[in-house]
């Protein structure tokens, strides 16, 4: 595996940081020889890559390639056949996605999965369901721990509302937020876990420039100051070259590239997968 | 005046009864998306645990036991029947509903007993006439109707209050949204319909007590039941507050058509007026008085 090389030529539109100085840790997560087939579709195929602390992780490819199914794979949704998953040194064994959140991970949709009716408040609140320890018959009466655990919570969520700028609206129900701020609340309510491996699937996705610049900087600064790991597919490969440490290319479920932007952007088999060429 | 004003009164107080029931579907169908067509037979069932554990025993510990049978019944839905059908279409839950209706339908009286039973919570029974100097002849009402009128507001009080500002109450709402959201911030759903049915259980058992009480614990009770229908459809699915003012309004509109309309038909509106009613609320606002509007992006 390449440890973390020099980043690319052209700085991005305003993410102002460094990134050929930052140092990755450890590997944080391991994905090996997973395969997954839903009927006779094999959605991945042997597909093995790791993810290590503090780094920023893209996986791109065309669309169908098996991305999504990989996030849902890491996060527990799906089951793959074949492949073993090592996650904080530990192999993991079959789990289900609240027990995978329990262990530290969160993640965002591609098609937006908030509570539409409730308060951007109440959406990130429920970030926090996982540190929430008062029992249900503890908060039927609602006095004693159980308040000052709402406010304690609700003082770090503040926090997060705070930087991510979104504090003008942090009483409105999100089914009435365009589709840009609702993206970046969604980014709120998995933050509010306070997870150690964030999955993002195409946070940029359908948004305009500037709402694009906004979430780069959200997602670089999420990764510099709280020191997240972050997973995140996206289709806009400025974006990708700009902020990703390594990339890992998928195509048709198979992985076709593996490591930092440039070498990725100089392989053979993912420009021919991009551009299309006669097999 | 005197005479309205009654009629009025004794609507309110037994659509706060109508609204009990509604609860118990809407707390349901928040958290889970289900119409739980089973609440009927929920109140039936924990009428009957009530009305006989109290011939052997001090009624606090057979209102203890009874819920605690709800709650095991909780249990054994999630266990054998939801969690076995998670991320499921709405109307197969809802069909599976209606086998957990017609389990406990004919389980509840074999296992208690199928006559009708007592329940006597000691409630005054004699009716009673108030404001005499307001009005000619004073206002008739039932002291036995006040009183379960005002256990059932408190109840549903506390609920909205449960649901709007706890932690629970919030994971609950958030499952009711979107079960896959849900589960990506941790919350366990099995363990949110446990609570949900727990809790939709003990609001059987309040409904069924009282309506024991009024009309002794018999199968009938679960017709009841269906006039929550037109109670929900009037107030919304997805909405507490809804259930409550939709049952106030059914309870008084359905008195009011009996009092002043049925002469004029000739009588028995009380019978499906209320139903009437839901349906030319659906046809003006589908999603009910409080239900949440859908407005789709296109």
């Amino acid at each position: 595996m390449i440890a973390t090389g020099p980043m690319q030529s052209h700085t991005p539109t305003n993410a102002p940081v460094e990134r050929a100085a930052r140092k990755t840790g450890e590997v944080i997560l391991a994905l090996e020889n997973i395969s997954l087939a839903f009927g006779g579709v094999q959605a991945l195929s042997n597909i093995s890559f790791d993810v290590r602390e503090h780094e920023i992780r893209a996986i791109i490819g065309p669309n169908g390639a098996g991305k999504s199914s990989m996030l849902n794979v890491i996060n527990g949704v799906y089951h793959p056949q074949q492949g073993t998953i090592y996650f904080k040194g530990e192999k993991r064994h079959r789990m289900v996605p609240h027990k995978v959140a329990s262990q530290g991970v969160a993640r965002t949709f591609q098609n937006i999965a908030l509570f539409k009716g409730m308060s951007v408040l109440d959406n990130l609140m429920t970030g926090r369901t996982l540190m929430m320890k008062t029992g249900i018959l503890q908060q039927a009466m609602y006095w004693g721990a159980t308040q000052r655990e709402e406010m304690a919570h609700r003082v770090r969520v503040e926090e997060i509302i705070e930087f991510l700028e979104i504090q003008s609206i942090r009483k409105t129900p999100v089914g009435r937020l365009p589709y840009g701020l609702q993206k970046r609340v969604e980014l709120g309510r998995a933050l509010a876990a306070e997870p150690t491996l964030l999955l993002l699937d195409e946070p940029m996705a359908g948004m305009n420039v500037e709402e694009k610049q906004d979430m780069c900087r959200f997602v670089l600064d999420v990764n510099e100051e709280f020191g997240t790991t972050i997973v995140l597919i996206e289709h806009d490969m400025g974006v990708v070259m700009d902020i990703s440490d390594r990339v890992v290319v998928l195509d048709y479920g198979r992985k076709i590239g593996d490591g930092v932007p440039d070498e990725v952007r100089n392989n053979q088999a993912v420009i021919d997968a991009y551009l299309g060429v006669q097999h | 005046m005197g005479p309205f004003i009654e009629v009025v009164l004794g609507g309110l107080m037994a659509g706060v009864l109508y609204s009990l029931v509604a609860l118990g579907f809407v707390l349901i169908y928040k958290a889970s998306g289900v119409f739980n067509f089973s609440q009927g037979a929920m109140v039936l069932l924990a009428a009957l645990a009530f009305a006989r554990f109290s011939e052997v025993m001090p009624m606090p510990v057979a209102f203890l036991l009874a819920a605690v049978l709800m709650v095991a019944l909780a249990f054994a839905v999630e266990w054998l029947v939801l969690r076995r059908l998670v991320n499921q279409e709405g109307i197969i839950l809802f069909l599976a509903t209606f086998g957990i209706t017609y389990f406990i339908e004919g389980f509840g009286p074999q296992l208690f007993g199928d006559s009708i039973y007592r329940i006597d919570l000691g409630m005054p029974k004699e009716p009673k006439i108030i404001l005499e100097n307001m009005f000619e002849g004073g206002l008739l009402i039932n002291l036995e109707d006040l009183i379960a009128a005002v256990i059932a507001g408190l109840l549903v009080a506390f609920l909205a209050l449960f649901f709007q500002k706890t932690a629970t109450g919030r994971a609950l709402r958030a499952v009711a949204d979107d079960h896959q959201a849900a589960q990506s911030v941790g919350i366990p759903l099995n363990h949110i319909w446990v609570i949900v049915w727990s809790v939709s259980g003990f609001v059987a058992l309040v409904a069924g007590m009282i309506w024991g009480s009024k009309l002794g614990v018999q199968f009938s009770l679960v017709l009841i039941a269906l006039k929550a229908i037109p109670v929900v459809i009037l107030g919304g699915f997805t909405s507490i507050p809804g259930a409550i003012v939709g049952g106030l309004i059914i309870g008084v509109g359905e008195k009011i058509a009996e009092v002043y309309l049925g002469p004029i038909i000739g009588g028995g509106i009380e019978n499906w007026f209320a139903y009437m009613l839901a349906l030319a609320f659906l046809l003006i606002r589908p999603e009910g008085l409080f239900g949440e509007r859908h407005i789709d992006r296109v």
